[in-house]
């Protein structure tokens, strides 16, 4: 906090700030990366799927119309499931879900991980205490666990996995967001304002975040993968949808004793899944990679330690 | 960069003790504080906050009678702070109550998966740290060669792929539709320990090591690369010292305390990791039995389990940073 009576240079209006839509220019600048534009495609292609699918399924995605596991054959091109579901419409129909709800864990778990972490590094004192001491409980379930044990008590809601996989989000957004949030309290068009008497909860949500905005970006893609790891694996487990719901996840399992008979009802959904995560990893790593100016020699040692590829999950 | 004198390591040893002790103290400290809240909060979850852990188990439609026996057995009359005395007492002194599922004790039935998934983690966590430090310094060593161009990319990939996805697509691979070499499952008859069949450990130790390698390969190469490119290195070849003595005096020991701290991690992330990928090979191990115990609202091994997962985290966690501080030769001086 700047002691009133310090001298200050006082920012002229607009030029001290962070540039706000500097996050546009990084996304746009990723996605015209090589890497960028392979990550781009592979999930269009898979949100496309998924999207379009329960539109254009042949069959219904719950109706008997073939003989468990069978093999390909003219009207069900991908044979049958478990019970002789067409596997085609099944996969048409199971994808959309699970990106619905990856992509509401992942909003979740950034605002309230950037909630948390501003409020840690701005407010300092008891305030960073107590949020940083409830982000290392957090961090001590691994996520999966996490959801599982939510699970255990409140019965496998939908709902509650979103929350679940957002909240297990949180802590890791929290410390990135903390450490951005130190240095960027300490420049001088937040001195100014702190001076003209604005309310703390007022500067953090009009001066702090706005400048953040960018690592949020990055944070939002890492975690999106993950989302969908956690979401899909929930779902493979039987904590998601239940049966005889379509759901990408729940298929694999369903139909891997049946693999000797009709392959086609677990590759091709495994397939889907892994093009979707390449996809969102190669992407947001694209993204990360712009917006901390790593080159391409530099490799990704400094900038990115802690922040891109410490470990999964 | 400094390598450690005998002189400054030894001003750090004043009569507060060796900044090192302090830190292990200091952070086992706040490592057992977390966990006495991670407890409480387990079981706040799962005892206590529901309204009630029977009627969960017993569902809706217990009769009154048997709810108030379970109730008893799990001592749910009692305040919550007594319950929670009894519970933590138990965990520690080995009488963690009965199974719910099939009322034998906790404790028995945890025990032997834990033992079968240590051997899982310490195996995965050993190959892998071996594959991906030792690819790592060779796509180092080859930079922008096509081997190092492959592997990063191949990386890139993996880091991407769910566990589930990758344990099945090596059943698919090696079990069932491509070639039939290796067993799909990996059942364990009972009073069997895991490494008495490492065939059925051959699967889902490749898994975890597949989802592993590329964070620790990647660091690797990078830290190694860093190092390659230093002065000192520079100042080694040009003294005409042999190749590999600079690449494994020189180079390899700074390249180490970075990546030590990733493959410290990933030991990390194998706790949670084992769930998924003991649950598609049927291995007897806690991942697996954290998974039957949700399903079945076993709510006494959830919590057991799950404390157990909590507390190799926290003190993994403390472990990774200590050891990786060791390493670091400047980092050992006190400031």
């Amino acid at each position: 906090m700047a002691v009133p009576g310090t001298p200050i240079d006082a920012p002229p209006p607009g030029i001290a700030r962070l540039r706000r839509h500097e996050w546009l220019s990084v996304l746009s600048r990723a996605v015209r990366t090589r890497r960028g534009t392979v990550g781009l495609s592979l999930m269009a292609l898979v949100v496309a799927i998924a999207v379009v699918g329960p539109f254009i399924a042949p069959n219904s995605p719950t109706e008997f119309v073939t003989a468990p596991f069978s093999g390909p054959a003219p009207g069900t091109p991908l044979g049958g499931d478990a019970l002789g579901r067409d596997v085609l419409s099944r996969v048409l129909a199971g994808g959309w879900l699970i990106l619905l709800m990856a992509a509401a864990a992942t909003l979740f778990g950034v605002g309230a991980g950037a909630a948390a972490g501003i409020s840690a590094a701005y407010l300092r004192g008891w305030a960073d205490a107590l949020i940083m001491r409830s982000v290392d409980v957090v961090l001590a379930f691994p996520s999966l666990v996490f959801a599982l044990l939510l699970v255990s008590i409140i019965g496998p809601k939908l709902w509650l996995i979103v929350l679940a996989v957002g909240f297990s989000h949180a802590p890791q957004v929290a410390r990135v967001l903390r450490s951005s949030t130190l240095d960027i309290s300490e420049r001088d068009f937040v001195k100014a304002v702190e001076l003209q008497g604005v309310k703390p909860r007022l500067i953090m949500a009009r001066e702090i975040l706005p400048s953040l905005i960018t690592p949020l970006t990055v944070e939002a893609g890492l975690r999106l993968t993950y989302s969908i790891i956690i979401v899909a694996g929930l779902s493979f487990l039987g904590f998601g949808q239940p049966p005889p719901a379509p759901n990408w996840g729940l298929m694999i399992n369903e139909n891997r004793i049946g693999l000797q008979l009709n392959p086609w009802g677990v590759v091709v959904p495994a397939a889907l899944i892994a093009v979707l995560t390449i996809g969102t990893n190669t992407f947001s790593d694209a993204v990360a990679r712009v917006a901390l100016g790593v080159g391409r020699q530099a490799e990704e040692i400094t900038p990115l330690e802690g922040h891109v590829l410490v470990a999964p999950r | 960069m400094v390598t450690v004198d005998a002189r400054a390591t030894g001003a750090g040893r004043g009569r507060r003790g060796h900044p090192i002790g302090r830190l292990v103290v200091s952070r086992l400290g706040g490592g057992v504080i977390t966990l006495i809240i991670v407890s409480i909060v387990v079981f706040a979850a799962t005892q206590i906050l529901p309204g009630n852990a029977a009627y969960a188990v017993l569902g809706h439609n217990a009769t009154p009678a048997r709810l108030h026996a379970l109730e008893l057995q799990l001592g749910l009359n009692r305040s919550a702070a007594a319950q929670y005395a009894a519970w933590i007492g138990g965990l520690l002194t080995g009488k963690a109550g009965n199974s719910l599922a099939n009322g034998q004790p906790v404790w028995a039935l945890v025990a032997p998966r834990l033992v079968n998934s240590a051997v899982l983690v310490a195996l995965s966590g050993l190959a892998g740290a071996l594959i991906g430090v030792l690819l790592g310094a060779i796509a180092a060593l080859r930079k922008d060669s096509l081997f190092d161009y492959v592997l990063s990319v191949v990386s890139l990939a993996v880091t991407a792929l769910p566990e589930f996805v990758v344990a099945i697509s090596l059943v698919i691979l090696f079990a069932t539709v491509v070639f039939q070499v290796l067993p799909a499952v990996s059942v364990l008859p009972p009073g069997t320990w895991a490494w008495q069949q490492p065939e059925l450990l051959v699967l889902p130790i490749a898994t975890l090591v597949i989802v592993v390698v590329p964070y620790i390969f990647r660091m690797m190469r990078a830290a190694m690369i860093e190092a390659l490119e230093s002065e000192y290195v520079e100042m080694a070849r040009l003294k005409g010292l042999p190749a590999w003595r600079v690449l494994l005096v020189h180079a390899l020991p700074n390249a180490v305390p970075p990546t030590v701290q990733v493959i410290g991690l990933n030991l990390l992330y194998l706790a949670g990791g084992i769930v998924v990928v003991e649950y598609v090979f049927d291995f007897p191990g806690i991942g697996q039995g954290l998974v039957n115990a949700v399903s079945n609202r076993d709510i006494p091994v959830i919590q057991l389990i799950v404390v157990i997962l909590a507390a190799f985290y926290v003190f993994m966690n403390i472990l990774t940073d200590v050891v990786a501080l060791l390493a670091t030769p400047r980092r050992r001086i006190a400031r």
